[in-house]
């Protein structure tokens, strides 16, 4: 059968020994990557001619903020999958990605703050990149909220999965609406990398922490996997076999 | 078609009969809006600025307060279940809850808003448009806060969870809904802030009811 891969995914077994598998290898390739990235980074780079050192932060913010959305997209692509396939195991992906998804938006945040208080005098300003990456901090919490407010874990994946569907149509429109927004406010005296490129010293750790932070994400996504997986079947005979034979 | 004008006399009945639940947001909104000039200053100049902001502020904080209602009391005595199970579409059941909804609580509110801008300082050629944008931007938030009260109809502390939720969803309605008063107030040109604001209305009015549908489904089963 064509579609027999697609089966095997929506079953836990199968999946577990596939996480376990690919573990390994996605936590070493992530402890390399990031360390080789921290070090074109930190170390190898030159300063740059206008922010010096402080632009820095830009190889720990850049990446969480690409994942925070990357993280929201898998989450609803997840929850949409377990909606209309009825596939458990999707709607543990979905459930797996909240938390590591909050937390990458909350760093984002976060440096971003950081970064704003030398570069542009406030911790804080109404810039529409920051009021979004607001937005979505809130549908995270809002997601993860109403998971916990529920005991019976089917509803709790299907009502959930719903929300995820919801919030990914609506980031679109607060992206477009804040922006919008901002563009009638005052212009703040901000001042980004205009710069239509970077030179390859800054690019290549730039892209190499990219590249690490998806990859950590992927490793810590198959260890919080395997976890909800177990969490959810520890009733079924294959993890009682598995338990029975550690 | 026969079903949603009964759903909606039903509603609207129950609703005259308690007319202290139905009063609520109303008045909330009106004391929240007082409440700015003795905060803030009497000065009508400088209220003038802020009215865009308090009038949506404090029509969404009605509208979120009477949300709860929308399905929990039904749900609550079982009346919900009933229909859900006698409903040739639950499509019609959702519009109809939704149009209550907002007969009871955003239009009474888009109309109080001339009154409380009144107080405000904003002048009376922008009433119009002050209401018009409160019509159509409570339509919105009621489209919206029905998903968001299907989606916490069995959860623990729904309440609290039904706020969470809706008010992200609520962003760009705000934004767009505000920024259509303050150009009415300040006289300008608002027709693309009226667009835009129509816009996410007839979007939420064509996909909202949709899965509030699907979710009130899983709710109820």
């Amino acid at each position: 059968m064509v579609f027999t891969w697609f089966h095997r995914l929506g079953s836990p077994p199968h999946i577990y020994r596939l996480s376990e598998r690919l573990s390994p290898w996605l936590t070493w390739s992530t402890a390399l990557l990031i360390a080789a990235g921290l070090y074109g980074g930190l170390v190898s780079s030159p300063p740059d001619y206008q922010q010096g050192d402080g632009f820095r932060i830009i190889y720990v913010h850049a990446p969480s903020a690409w994942l925070s959305l990357m993280i929201y997209s898998c989450m609803a692509t997840a929850a949409a999958v377990g909606l209309i396939w009825r596939m458990k195991v999707a709607h543990a992906v979905a459930a797996s990605c909240a938390g590591v998804g909050a937390a990458f938006t909350a760093v984002s945040l976060i440096t971003g703050m950081l970064w704003g208080k030398p570069m542009w005098g406030a911790y804080w300003v109404w810039d529409p990149r920051l009021t979004a990456q607001l937005i979505l901090l809130f549908l995270f919490f809002g997601y993860m909220a109403l998971r916990a407010s529920y005991d019976d874990a089917s509803r709790a994946d299907r009502l959930s999965a719903w929300l995820a569907v919801i919030g990914i149509v609506n980031v679109p429109i607060v992206k477009f609406s804040v922006e919008w927004w901002n563009s009638l406010h005052q212009a703040p005296s901000v001042m980004k990398l205009a710069r239509a490129s970077m030179p390859a010293s800054m690019l290549v750790p730039l892209l190499l922490m990219f590249a690490g932070f998806t990859v950590f994400f992927l490793a810590f996504l198959s260890v919080r996997l395997r976890a909800e997986i177990l969490r959810r079947e520890k009733h079924s005979a294959w993890v009682r076999e598995m338990v029975a034979n550690a | 078609m026969r079903h949603f004008g009964l759903l909606l006399t039903r509603d609207l009945r129950l609703a005259v009969r308690r007319p202290g639940q139905t009063l609520l947001p109303i008045g909330f909104f009106a004391m929240v809006t007082a409440l700015f000039p003795l905060a803030l200053s009497p000065r009508l100049e400088e209220l003038r600025g802020i009215a865009p902001g308090v009038l949506w502020v404090g029509a969404l904080l009605a509208a979120l307060l009477s949300l709860d209602h929308l399905l929990r009391d039904d749900a609550a005595d079982g009346t919900l279940e009933q229909l859900v199970a006698a409903s040739e579409s639950l499509l019609s059941l959702v519009l109809a809850k939704v149009a209550a909804h907002w007969l009871l609580t955003g239009l009474p509110l888009a109309l109080l808003a001339p009154l409380l801008g009144a107080g405000l300082g904003v002048p009376v050629t922008a009433m119009p448009g002050v209401i018009l944008a409160l019509v159509l931007g409570t339509v919105c938030l009621s489209l919206l806060g029905a998903a968001a009260a299907a989606l916490t109809l069995g959860a623990r502390r729904g309440g609290i969870l039904l706020t969470l939720l809706t008010l992200p969803l609520a962003v760009p309605v705000v934004i767009f809904g505000a920024r259509a008063t303050k150009l009415v107030i300040e006289g300008a040109n608002a027709a693309g802030a009226f667009y835009l604001l129509a816009a996410v209305t007839v979007l939420a009015l064509t996909l909202a009811p949709l899965a509030t549908a699907a979710v009130l489904r899983i709710a109820v089963e």
